[in-house]
């Protein structure tokens, strides 16, 4: 009788011998690089737990980010605070809406599909998945190109509570959501730095070679 | 402890999906991409150094000026008030959100200081016969920098922050805000006219430097 094929030993458990053999290898020093001097590892290392472990702590600080208040305007009437999303609604006007798109988009539906984008990255690699690999490099390049761009919010906050400093008249200042949005932010962006794409193709790299 | 060159230099491993190929010599202008995953492997830049040079420095100077001049100033019922980058950062840390005022600082201030001074060292460095080992160092950690500096988003963030304002109170753009414009666009051309792999292909090799192998290297290393 034929000894059973090695199981995976990540959660999938698919009888993926191929896709098995690159686990040891992931992030195993191999010596420096003659010109650069840098270490080489096959992969980047622990990808997938420190990937998943930026995600987490993201998806964790992402409901206190829209949940508290980001800027408090105190005027001769009061304070009054305003979240993430009710300075989206502030913003939409007549003349005012496509930067209000903006800060929709930037601020609240980039982290988000951001997030989700990672999640869906991680576990397609994980379980070996050989199927869209194109449209997943290019979902990882995209998440990685716009991120960025959700720090908008951060520096319109900045600068609206730098500039409007008019005691006793008006006056902005930021409040606690704002240390939230930022991680967020920084959370995604270390998550998509600390993927490492080749990852993706793992699985089909190996079938290749095994069915060539 | 170093790893065994391959005599081969055209042979690359695609830093995304690790399909091994044979890069192609390519006219200036024209690029290679990874057959597999279309990741741009390579574009080759003409006169790439002279002109990343001359772009890093009129950026260096337009970063200089934007950040010691205010950026933002408004008016209201006789009052005045004015902000620079900087000042934007300092505010936050007074009221209470150091680690945003921290993040602001390092990418709209110290991330683009690092992008202009690595690339600036690395095209000087570059230009020599033979570029010392530090040049790769800095060529190694510029994608970082790069990553982290965000001045276009700040700049789309003073746009937001601008109309906001603009309800309440007259806005005074200040000089240094024509001059993030123009540095946005600076720090884009420099960084699409500088071509690594013709750096690296000049660099003094690390291994040259180590005890053991050394011999024949040093004695072309050194004039």
């Amino acid at each position: 009788m034929r000894p059973p094929p090695p199981r995976c030993s990540r959660a999938c458990r698919a009888a993926r011998p191929a896709a098995c053999s690159r686990a040891p290898r992931q992030g195993r020093k191999k010596g420096r690089c003659p010109r650069c001097a840098e270490e080489l590892t096959f992969r980047k290392t622990a990808s997938f737990q420190r990937t998943w472990a930026f995600l987490i702590a993201a998806a964790v600080c992402y409901i206190p980010a829209n949940v508290l208040p980001v800027l408090t305007t105190t005027t001769a009437a009061g304070a009054e605070s305003d979240t993430i999303l009710q300075g989206v609604v502030l913003l939409w006007s007549p003349t005012g809406w496509p930067l209000s798109l903006i800060v929709l988009f930037a601020s609240i539906m980039i982290p988000s599909a951001k997030i989700l984008a990672l999640a869906y990255l991680l576990i397609t690699a994980q379980c070996g998945s050989i199927k869209n690999n194109t449209q997943r490099i290019r979902l990882y390049r995209m998440v990685e190109f716009i991120g960025r761009w959700s720090m908008v919010d951060v520096f319109v906050d900045t600068f609206t509570a730098a500039l409007i400093q008019l005691q006793p008249l008006m006056s902005v200042e930021p409040g606690p959501g704002l240390f939230f949005f930022a991680a967020v932010v920084v959370l995604t962006m270390l998550a998509v730095e600390s993927f490492d794409p080749r990852l993706i193709w793992d699985a089909t790299s190996s079938k290749e070679v095994r069915y060539a | 402890m170093y790893n065994e060159p391959l005599a081969d230099t055209t042979l690359i491993g695609c830093p995304h999906c690790d399909l091994l190929q044979r890069l192609p010599e390519l006219a200036p202008g024209a690029s290679a991409r990874c057959p597999r995953c279309d990741k741009e492997l390579w574009r080759r830049r003409e006169d790439s150094l002279n002109r990343t040079f001359a772009l890093t420095l009129a950026a260096a100077l337009f970063y200089i000026v934007a950040n010691s001049v205010p950026m933002l100033g408004l008016t209201i019922v006789g009052r005045a008030a004015s902000t620079t980058v900087i000042g934007g950062a300092e505010h936050l840390w007074q009221h209470g959100q150091q680690m945003v005022a921290v993040l602001v600082l390092l990418t709209a201030v110290i991330a683009p200081a690092l992008q202009i001074g690595f690339m600036l060292a690395i095209v000087l460095g570059a230009h020599r016969e033979r570029p010392p080992r530090w040049v790769g160092t800095l060529l190694r950690h510029h994608p970082t920098t790069r990553t982290w500096s965000m001045i276009e988003v700040m700049m789309l963030g003073v746009l937001v922050a601008l109309i906001k304002i603009a309800d309440y109170a007259t806005v005074i753009p200040g000089v240094a805000l024509f001059v993030l414009w123009v540095l946005v666009f600076l720090l884009a051309a420099m960084q699409s006219n500088f071509d690594s792999r013709e750096v690296w292909e000049r660099i003094q090799w690390a291994e040259a430097g180590a005890p053991a192998s050394a011999g024949n290297r040093v004695a072309e290393g050194t004039p």
